[in-house]
């Protein structure tokens, strides 16, 4: 229960209906561990690529089942819940069990056996653990992307950490120094176009994510007069975590008298499912939004309305209110328990996890979101942020309003 | 030796320290920093968009859009 003093002087009080469902989070990392007693009881090989399973089926549905959660915060509440630790340590639980799964899956893709698992895993199911893997891995980086936002030195480096699992250590450092500063524009290689379809979104924005962060950082050493391949380089010493824990996990198998180096295709396997899920959810955050370029040359500041949201609780449990993308890009260190739904701001037709399935398959993505597209930009695409290779396609698709009228008359 | 505040995430730049990470060392005047750079906290404002620390009465932060120029109008008096 919070209480505080409005600016017009009244008192409020307000509890967070929410506080404690946020532990619920915390179930992620657990994904890989709750294969085993299902395996016990149904010795079913496909048991394994539960994972996926959960993310894309069982989520969306808990997303159709337990609806919307229209509720916000009072504005004279949110810095006294952005100062509750509370919310705090539900992030930072994600990280060591996090770390823990990950080297426990390292040692059953090495061949251990546990509990249900009496005998080495097969290929088969070494797979499907990986998937699951994946899956961890893929929402880590979500958790990664909540603590790297924030002011702590402390908390930065707990975002390094939960990025060893993908590999993915520029993340941080394009994702809050890159994409938030040129997102909903044509440079930015996080930001999908409209008419760009996902298999083509993935490998532009995982290459010009690096590239961006590379230059970034580049330019910021060359100020001190450093190089960029030394260990002031935020991006190495955030790469360093990744050989740190994959070398753990294989130093622990052979401690076991298990494979060590064997295991490494199905870390890059868990490492590639985990980076296309977080950039799926790229993929959705601003399809095709645009913001105006100004007299300045500068572009608009970002508003409401060049993020995609969702107020689905489930999905927005399970990812610390990234849903509610527009208050985080309005104000990109607030903390999640203390994010806002924006009534005005652009709504996705479900969570962003039943959101991935959709995009995954593109005619029914088109057909779904392209008109939604069209209409945030009251028929005139031509402001979207049009891909170069079906520009011309979309802009006869979709003309203009007064163009339509033209052609009528 | 001034102040300057991010006026979204309330980030000081203050002249006397710098900021070493950035790459402005102590001393560095606030009027030597490349216009786009961007507040190292946020990333969502850049140098021209710094206001001094005097002159900040609270972040923009608040409602409907974000900009610094609309919260008066934006919030209910």
């Amino acid at each position: 229960m919070y209480e505080a003093v409005t600016a017009e002087g009244q008192t409020i009080t307000w509890r967070d209906p929410k506080r404690y469902f946020w532990i619920g989070s915390g179930i992620i990392p657990l994904i890989p561990v709750l294969i085993l007693p299902m395996w016990g009881a149904t010795h079913w090989t496909p048991i394994w690529f539960f994972g996926p399973f959960f993310v894309f089926v069982i989520i969306p549905l808990l997303d159709i089942a337990f609806g919307l959660d229209p509720n916000n915060p009072p504005d004279a509440i949110i810095e006294m819940l952005e100062n509750d630790r509370f919310y705090r340590w539900v992030t930072y639980l994600f990280i060591p069990l996090q770390i823990v799964v990950f080297l426990f899956a390292c040692y059953l893709l090495a061949g251990g056996t546990f509990w249900t698992v009496t005998e080495p895993l097969t290929w088969v199911q070494k797979l499907g653990l990986a998937t699951a893997m994946g899956m961890v891995a893929g929402i880590g980086i979500n958790t990664a992307h909540e603590l790297g936002h924030k002011k702590e030195k402390l908390e930065r480096w707990y975002a390094r950490i939960a990025l060893a699992q993908t590999a993915y250590g520029h993340f941080y450092i394009e994702h809050n120094r890159g994409h938030h500063v040129r997102v909903a524009t044509p440079p930015d290689p996080a930001s999908s176009k409209l008419g760009e379809t996902i298999y083509e979104f993935l490998p532009r924005t995982v290459i010009g994510s690096l590239k961006s962060a590379w230059e970034l950082e580049k330019k910021r050493l060359a100020r001190k007069g450093q190089s960029p391949w030394s260990f002031h380089s935020d991006l190495i010493n955030a790469w360093i975590f990744t050989p740190i824990l994959w070398g753990t996990a294989m130093a622990i198998n052979a401690a076991f008298g298990l494979q060590t180096w064997q295991i490494l295709p199905f870390l890059v396997v868990q490492a590639i499912i985990g980076i296309s899920l977080l950039e799926a959810v790229n993929y959705l955050e601003h399809y095709g939004m645009k913001r105006k370029m100004l007299d300045s040359g500068r572009y608009e500041r970002v508003n409401p309305s060049h993020s995609w949201n969702s107020n689905n609780i489930g999905t927005n449990i399970l990812l610390y209110h990234l849903q509610r993308h527009s208050d985080h890009h309005a104000n990109p260190t607030r903390r999640y328990q203390a994010l806002r739904d924006f009534p005005e701001a652009p709504v996705l037709p479900t969570g962003y996890a039943g959101m991935i399935v959709l995009a995954y398959t593109t005619p029914l993505w088109r057909r779904i979101m392209d008109p939604k597209v069209v209409a945030h930009f009251d028929g005139d695409i031509s402001q979207a942020n049009l891909h170069p290779r079906t520009a011309e396609k979309y802009l006869k698709k979709y003309p203009a309003p007064e163009a339509s009228r033209e052609v009528a008359a | 030796m001034s102040q300057f505040i991010c006026p979204n995430c309330e980030y000081v730049y203050d002249e006397a320290v710098g900021d070493p990470h950035e790459g402005w060392p102590a001393g560095t005047p606030f009027a030597d920093i490349d216009e786009t750079w961007t507040c190292p906290d946020c990333g969502v404002r850049e140098q021209v968009d710094f206001i001094p620390i005097e002159e900040f009465v609270h972040n923009d932060q608040d409602g409907n859009i974000i900009s610094a120029e609309t919260r008066s109008e934006a919030s209910p008096q």
